[in-house]
């Protein structure tokens, strides 16, 4: 590893207590509770604040790549779910997008609009998390994780009846979706989606004016826009610092130039801001289910020319991609005629918005580092792959 | 689209050899070739150009192709660029090494765009191109010490396994095969 060398002390110093300038190397991680899973950041520090941060990846690693490589293209739809393991159906979607680009395939509307409710019920299961998480790492052991938590569980268990599993849905298909929505599940997800504001509500009133939260949100981890764009931060990290991109927008990918919704932007790029856009964002996920429960028409489930064995595309590449709730993911493919693709890319948000990490830790203390390494927000099957 | 932005690279950057790659998929997603000597130029200019900003590079691939599709082999790189501020794109961008084997060198796009800095990283760790000017060029996925290319579509797996072999057929063959080999080696 290379790190700036470390000044040995001489002994004199030493047995004097003054190691002023002494630097000291240690690794955070992989083992440390708050890297959300196995990453490691080696850490220069001058005293207590950081000078020099290097992240080390491939803990988690098991080259998906080149397995979907020797494997059918539906075949990895189900490895999808394994990336970003807290949003699966959004890893899916983003999947069968790009594949649907490639072989020129057309989703039904009502299977689109089961899109659009499953990936934003998916946005309000990550950015609780997030949060919840982010205020684990502030000190506030439990209680508000807990709160977060509890709601989470209501979306995963509509996710269960649906899908047949918490977190590992596997529920979207080239053209469609897999399978028609059970008995009562949209008046679950209705009850659910009317109840979510007060939690909400609850929450900010626990955090959002707590003066320990703002002393240790504001101003710390600022991440200017130029940089942001020029490091391709993307997701409500970019949003954070005022740059207004956001690919439902920009790409309107399935149906979403039929919602009325807005997007939240910060005007800081620090933690506060990165908290407050996760937010606001929740609320507008609500706005767009309420519209999209409303207006779920009628209709197949499925692309009637989309085929499930025997799928080749024809020879060519499509890069497909959309706002993941961590921010742009995008599946690249390239198809050679064969049942598998010859080149199956994953462009990770996680590990892409990390490369700025540095960054915005240096010159701040070890506590700090945490806190604004928990509002990149980054899933380790992601970012390892 | 695309032919407007070659013509105007054409113009602008002299001596760059930019050629059109077409897509056959319904995507449509075509993409334009640039030669090597010339891609930082290149690329500088279609960020700062007033009227193309693509500001954001998103994605970065390296792909493999084998003497059996295209003769000679070579490794290829593949950016994928959008304009933040024009609300623009994709621009597909790809740059060929000359072969698979030695001439592997191509110019580092990240004092371009920073966020090919960990993709580009990746692509050494996991493709074996080298990128000339790239800040800090080392594994990222593998450990230190590791030494082949797993993505190379010619990659053989090692058979020299450090644990227990598991009780799969194929397996205890490799282990099997390895230990033959050894006892031959002396």
């Amino acid at each position: 590893m290379t790190t700036a060398p470390v000044k040995e002390a001489t002994h004199d110093e030493r047995a004097a207590g003054c190691g002023q300038d002494e630097l000291l190397e240690i690794a955070l991680g992989p083992h440390h509770p708050s890297t959300h899973g196995v990453f490691r950041m080696d850490v220069v520090l001058d005293g207590e604040r950081v000078v020099k941060l290097k992240p080390v990846f491939g803990y988690l690693h098991r080259n998906h790549e080149k397995i979907a490589e020797s494997a059918s293209y539906l075949a990895s739809m189900p490895y999808t779910d394994r990336l970003d393991y807290i949003c699966s159906l959004t890893n899916n979607w983003a999947y069968a997008l790009a594949v649907e680009k490639l072989a020129g395939l057309q989703v039904p509307e009502r299977a689109e609009y089961i899109r659009v409710i499953t990936a934003e019920l998916t946005r309000l299961v990550n950015h609780t998390a997030t949060i919840g998480f982010l205020t684990q790492e502030m000190g506030a052991s439990g209680t508000p994780l807990m709160y977060a938590f509890r709601e989470r569980e209501k979306i995963l268990d509509l996710f269960e009846s649906l899908t047949g599993s918490r977190m590992m849905c596997n529920y979207m298909r080239f053209g469609g979706c897999r399978v028609e929505l059970p008995a009562g599940w949209l008046e679950q997800t209705k009850k659910v989606v009317e109840e979510f504001p007060r939690f909400l509500d609850e929450y900010e009133q626990l955090l959002t004016g707590n003066e320990i939260f703002m002393a240790r949100a504001q101003g710390v981890g600022i991440l200017k826009k130029d940089l942001a764009i020029d490091a391709g931060v993307t997701g409500p990290m970019l949003r954070a610092s005022g740059v207004n991109y956001d690919i439902r927008k920009v790409d309107k990918y399935g149906i979403y130039d039929r919602f009325d919704f807005k997007i939240p932007l910060g005007e800081h790029g620090d933690v506060y801001d990165r908290y407050m856009v996760r937010m606001l964002e929740m609320r507008e996920s609500l706005k767009i289910l309420h519209q999209a429960l409303r207006d779920l028409p009628q209709g197949p489930l499925m692309d009637p020319k989309a085929k499930i064995r025997g799928f080749r595309p024809k020879p060519g590449e499509a890069y497909g991609r959309i706002e993941a709730p961590k921010g742009e993911l995008g599946f690249y493919l390239i198809s050679d005629g064969s049942p598998n693709p010859y080149r199956y890319r994953v462009r990770p948000p996680s590990l892409i918005n990390l490369t700025v990490l540095e960054d915005m830790c240096r010159g701040y203390s070890i506590a700090d580092t945490i806190v604004i390494f928990g509002t990149v927000d980054i899933v380790l099957g992601e970012v390892d792959r | 689209m695309l032919e407007e932005i070659k013509a105007r690279l054409d113009a602008a950057v002299p001596g760059c050899r930019s050629e059109m790659i077409l897509n056959g998929s319904p995507s449509g997603q075509h993409s334009l070739l640039l030669d090597s000597a010339h891609a930082v130029e290149a690329a500088t200019f279609l960020r700062d150009h007033a009227e193309l900003r693509f500001d954001y590079c998103s994605n970065v691939t390296g792909v493999d192709w084998l003497e059996a599709q295209h003769s000679p082999g070579y490794l290829e790189v593949v950016y994928h660029l959008y304009s933040m501020e024009k609300k623009r794109g994709p621009l597909v961008l790809r740059l060929r090494t000359e072969n698979r084997t030695d001439k592997v060198h191509l110019p580092s796009l990240t004092p371009v765009w920073r966020s090919a800095e960990f993709q580009e990283r990746e692509i050494f760790d996991l493709y074996g191109i080298i990128f000339d000017g790239h800040p800090d060029l080392r594994r990222i996925l593998m450990w230190d010490e590791f030494e082949d290319h797993p993505m190379r579509k010619d990659y053989v797996e090692p058979d020299d396994y450090e644990y227990e072999p598991t009780a799969h057929d194929d397996i205890l063959a490799k282990a099997k095969q390895h230990a033959m080999g050894k006892s031959q080696e002396p």
